[in-house]
């Protein structure tokens, strides 16, 4: 009686969708409407034709993020987690700012880069052309060969304090006793960091690649909010949420979905996602236990 | 000696431009939130020296911001209630009692941890038609619900187990039912979990932006981070109104992370250490 609200709800309104989307892959769609059964063809379908290309290159971004997220914001995150670690005092005033991003809503964080981005009225073209660095203002948003890392850095912005927060948590349930004795034999500051922090900090490390990796896989708000459904510029900024999303509900170019190759997306999606995540998170863990 | 000196000032350097980066694009959204819109043109990054309140009263005026503000609000607590009291029973019951079953139960909230949320929209969107829950508050708060109960749950139990057992055998030896040992005994002392539980659902959902815009069509049932497009759209020109939207949107979580930025932290990141 206490237990069932709960798991029904669960079970609703998250597990039988997850599961039929698995069944709708193999449907023919007219709309909403399911038709009769398709066996592979919409997979077939998403591998040909226009689908193919945008598949590939939407996967591509999805995978430059997942690697340029990991480098940039774990490296930064690290970085940022161990200098509050080092701090005697104010320790709490910089936690809080370093965290501040983390609770804005990404609309709000997408509209206001994009203003503080805008080529024209940007207050930071601006401040490159005030500072005569003129020939880096540009576009960072409107042009392809920047709007992808550009989106990479308002993600850097909103999201470095959530693995700083957990690098640091890491580091603070780190026993004293290891880094007293290291201390005792002599060792340097960056020794002690790299051969006794750095490696106790695996767990942190496997928590914040799968969250990584699979918030790389589902990357959808920002660039939504930013590029719209077909990845503006050009499809530079193009995801594999996006696709997904614009095949199931439509979007500005084309009216009509298209719910069967839409499914069969999101079965690899799902698998990509899920795959990735339990192989992360074993390997790692295995790691963890020889350290 | 100097070596140490010069390391100290490299972290405390990197703690400084670190926050430098995070406050300035605020301030600068703040600020600009009091300009004039035509000052824009002239120079995009000035003191609003002369504050012009009107940008919020405009904001204000507009008609549909405060129902967007107020469907965001019914939304996040209805769900907030739900995750809650589900929450509540289940966490007491999985971290309280040995049964056969426990394990597996266990199991099961755990994969509705590990099912991408975003893949199952299509389906929920067929399914909620269905059950006439399409474009309605109540079919989106019972999805967020569902998404925040599996860690939630996880969580609640977590702090259920951590109280000791003497205290169930006490009140039923007082004649206490399951449910008044669960409401007048239990509930008080995991408080603290609640609290974690509260702010770990309640922040994304007030910010979320893709379920509302998959499952909610009429206008005025829209949230107001889904309004903010409507409204960025509306108002691409007018700069001072812009901002001001965008800081009514931001200012009360703002405001309530500067009061409780502890429990914050800690409860954006439950999910994380928790796992």
């Amino acid at each position: 009686m206490f237990l069932s609200p709960g798991l029904l709800t669960i079970l609703v309104f998250t597990s039988i969708p997850a599961l039929t989307i698995l069944s709708y892959a193999f449907f023919k769609w007219t709309g909403f409407q399911r038709e009769g059964f398709a066996g592979l063809d919409n997979f077939q379908r998403l591998f040909r034709f226009p689908w193919r290309d945008q598949f590939f290159a939407a996967l591509s971004h999805n995978i430059i993020v997942f690697i340029a997220i990991m480098v940039i914001q774990t490296s930064l995150g690290i970085l940022i987690a161990y200098s509050l670690y080092r701090l005697k005092r104010g320790q709490r005033f910089f936690r809080t700012v370093t965290f501040l991003p983390v609770i804005f809503s990404l609309v709000i964080v997408g509209y206001m880069w994009q203003v503080m981005l805008n080529s024209y009225f940007g207050p930071i073209n601006k401040i490159l052309t005030d500072i005569g660095l003129e020939s880096w203002a540009q576009p960072w948003l409107g042009q392809s060969s920047t709007a992808l890392p550009t989106l990479v850095f308002i993600n850097l912005w909103r999201w470095v304090g959530f693995p700083a927060i957990i690098f640091l948590a890491g580091l603070n349930a780190i026993s004293s006793d290891f880094i007293e004795a290291a201390q005792i034999d002599g060792a340097k500051e960056g020794q002690v960091f790299r051969k006794i922090m750095f490696p106790l900090l695996a767990p942190s490390m496997t928590i914040i690649t799968v969250l990584t990796f699979i918030g790389a896989f589902e990357w959808f708000d920002l660039p939504y909010i930013i590029g719209g459904s077909v990845g503006s510029p050009a499809g530079a900024t193009d995801t594999l949420a996006l696709m997904f999303y614009r095949l199931s509900f439509g979007s500005a170019d084309s009216v009509s979905n298209d719910i069967g190759v839409g499914s069969a997306l999101g079965v690899i999606i799902f698998i990509i996602v899920g795959v990735g995540a339990a192989v992360g998170s074993n390997l790692m863990r295995k790691r963890e236990v020889e350290l | 000696m100097i070596n140490k000196i010069l390391t100290g000032t490299f972290f405390k350097g990197v703690l400084v431009i670190n926050a430098i980066m995070v406050l300035l694009p605020v301030f600068f959204l703040l600020n600009s939130s009091l300009r004039e819109t035509g000052s824009f043109s002239a120079n995009p990054i000035e003191l609003a020296r002369d504050p012009q309140w009107s940008n919020f009263s405009q904001v204000w005026a507009d008609g549909e911001f405060p129902i967007f503000l107020k469907n965001s609000l019914i939304i996040t607590l209805g769900s907030l209630v739900f995750i809650l009291i589900f929450a509540l029973g289940a966490g007491f019951i999985l971290g309280r009692y040995d049964f056969k079953g426990n394990s597996f139960i266990y199991g099961f909230v755990l994969t509705g941890m590990l099912i991408p949320a975003k893949l199952a929209v299509l389906p929920l969107f067929i399914q909620l038609k269905w059950m006439h829950l399409i474009d309605t508050h109540l079919g989106l708060i019972l999805v967020y619900a569902s998404g925040a109960l599996p860690a939630a749950i996880f969580i609640m139990a977590g702090f259920f187990r951590s109280l000791p057992a003497d205290i169930d055998s006490a009140a039923r030896i007082d004649g206490a039912s399951e449910f008044q040992l669960l409401r007048l005994i239990l509930a008080p002392l995991v408080r603290p979990g609640m609290a974690i539980v509260a702010i770990y659902s309640a922040i994304p959902i007030w910010n979320d932006f893709f379920l509302p815009l998959v499952f909610l069509q009429s206008p005025e049932k829209k949230t107001i981070m889904q309004g903010l497009t409507l409204f960025f759209g509306e108002y691409s020109s007018q700069w001072g109104v812009l901002f001001a939207g965008l800081t009514i949107a931001a200012l009360p979580l703002i405001i309530l992370y500067l009061l409780l930025s502890e429990q914050f932290i800690k409860g954006l990141t439950a999910g994380a250490v928790k796992g």
